[in-house]
């Protein structure tokens, strides 16, 4: 990978801090943390509000209040009406389910956010990426003819496409079977060690976070617990 | 095999019938989007005046739309005085009554279609740098595509078959407003008409059958471009 691999890594060790609040009927989110470079593991059973973290973070949802800075810069001040919407962020999220577009081929859905990422920004090309996830063979493909393990491959290799600052991965093997993710968590390894992106990994499952994440939060209705 | 009469009034409902379509794709599309993803104050009023001309007597939306589009009404006086339009008794106030009686028939397909796609995608694409428009432009509406397809063939044959609209807000003016409902009509209540409401009945039939032999096959051929064909996996 350019840029010197995990470089980045050692610049400023606070890459993401909130204190945020989100309210939607009965469910009350309040969480604040600090986040640092490498990866972040947020653990918790399903329901504790997790995936609407994730949300908040990527700028899909908005929060009821608090505020939210990435290094330096403000992305969200409920109480100066600063929201900087999702497509403004340049965080990438991989969603459980993949979520690659099925009208478009693999090379299309993977320089989908390549394309809208101004060339001096980024990071990876295409090659390297293939290369990275071994699917260079699945390009021509559509995602309807990709297997789980592929698909989530394909996504992740989207994310990674766009060259983002923060890369949120929101249960990213929770629809794949056991073999699958033995499969598929050496190339997140490999991509936290070689890209540096700074990343939060959410999953219920305490043994996949710990074996990726440099540190971990646990969640507890809809809390942060260092 | 037709007369002048016939051919003209066979031309001018291509002609309105093809307008109208064209009107009710953009606006059908946005209302199919706005009903299928959006929650909002008044969504139900919104749906009740989308169907209702499905449910009125034709004759209905027509006298109303003399009364606000025709020569003393309130906006037909207004596009009159300012753009030098006039609707009513025109060819143009056909294609706007068949616009009105046939938009419902888009609405539908183009609802149910972008209600099938998961809303997530919309959100993936705006998490990789796409603004909302483009996520649309991009994934929302490639993929309502068969829909919006499906209902402009369905908007079209709607159109062909307008009557009661028709007549109540542009008369049946030969060569102006006589469409072929019309001059099937007209020609049943002429002496000796009826060969020629029967050529016209024919034709009509074999419209709106090629305009849904069209409709399936522009379907089918956007499904398998748009990979549905090829499989039948759940997502988990």
């Amino acid at each position: 990978m350019p840029n010197g691999g995990s470089v980045t890594s050692i610049t400023t060790p606070r890459v993401l801090s909130f204190d945020l609040e989100f309210r939607r009927g009965e469910f009350l989110l309040r969480a604040a943390a600090t986040i640092e470079a490498g990866a972040t593991g947020i653990c918790g059973h399903s329901g504790c509000g997790k995936t609407t973290l994730l949300a908040l973070i990527a700028g899909l949802l908005r929060p009821n209040a608090g505020a939210l800075k990435f290094r330096d810069e403000t992305l969200v001040d409920a109480s100066r009406h600063v929201f900087v919407p999702a497509w403004l962020r340049h965080f990438a999220l991989v969603f459980q389910d993949g979520q690659l577009f099925p009208h478009l081929s693999v090379k299309d859905n993977l320089v989908y956010g390549y394309r809208r990422r101004s060339s001096e920004k980024r990071r990876f090309d295409l090659a390297q990426v293939l290369d990275l996830l071994e699917i260079r063979p699945l390009v021509n493909r559509r995602p309807a003819q990709l297997s789980g393990g592929e698909r989530q491959r394909v996504a992740l290799g989207r994310a990674l496409l766009y060259s983002p600052r923060l890369l949120l991965l929101d249960e990213p093997l929770a629809s794949l079977d056991e073999r699958l993710k033995q499969q598929i968590l050496p190339f997140l390894k490999r991509v936290k060690e070689e890209t540096g992106i700074p990343m939060i990994y959410v999953s219920h499952t305490r043994s996949e976070v710990d074996f990726l994440a440099d540190r971990t939060l646990q969640m507890q209705e809809g809390r942060l617990i260092a | 095999m037709l007369t002048p009469e016939e051919w003209d009034a066979l031309r001018l409902s291509a002609r309105v019938a093809l307008w109208a379509t064209l009107v009710c794709i953009p606006f059908g599309t946005f209302v199919g989007w706005l009903l299928a993803r959006r929650d909002f104050r008044g969504k139900f009023l919104i749906e009740v005046f989308v169907q209702l001309p499905m449910v009125l007597p034709p004759v209905v939306p027509g006298f109303a739309l003399l009364l606000l589009l025709g020569a003393r009404g309130p906006i037909g006086r207004w596009l009159e005085a300012t753009f030098g339009i006039v609707l009513a008794f025109t060819w143009k106030g056909a294609v706007i009554a068949s616009s009105v009686m046939a938009f419902p028939l888009l609405v539908q397909p183009v609802r149910v279609a972008f209600r099938m796609i998961d809303a997530r995608l919309e959100q993936a694409a705006t998490t990789l740098g796409a603004t909302p428009w483009n996520a649309f432009l991009t994934v929302s509406l490639p993929l309502a595509l068969p829909g919006v397809l499906a209902g402009a063939a369905l908007c079209f044959s709607r159109s062909l078959g307008e009557f009661g609209a028709t007549m109540a807000f542009v008369g049946n003016i030969p060569g102006e407003t006589r469409t072929l409902p019309l001059a099937i009509y007209s020609f049943m209540h002429v002496p000796n008409g009826d060969a020629a409401a029967m050529r016209l009945a024919t034709l009509s039939i074999a419209l709106a059958v090629l305009a849904l032999a069209v409709s399936h096959w522009l379907n089918r051929r956007a499904e398998r471009r748009l990979g549905y064909l090829d499989h039948h996996t759940p997502r988990a």
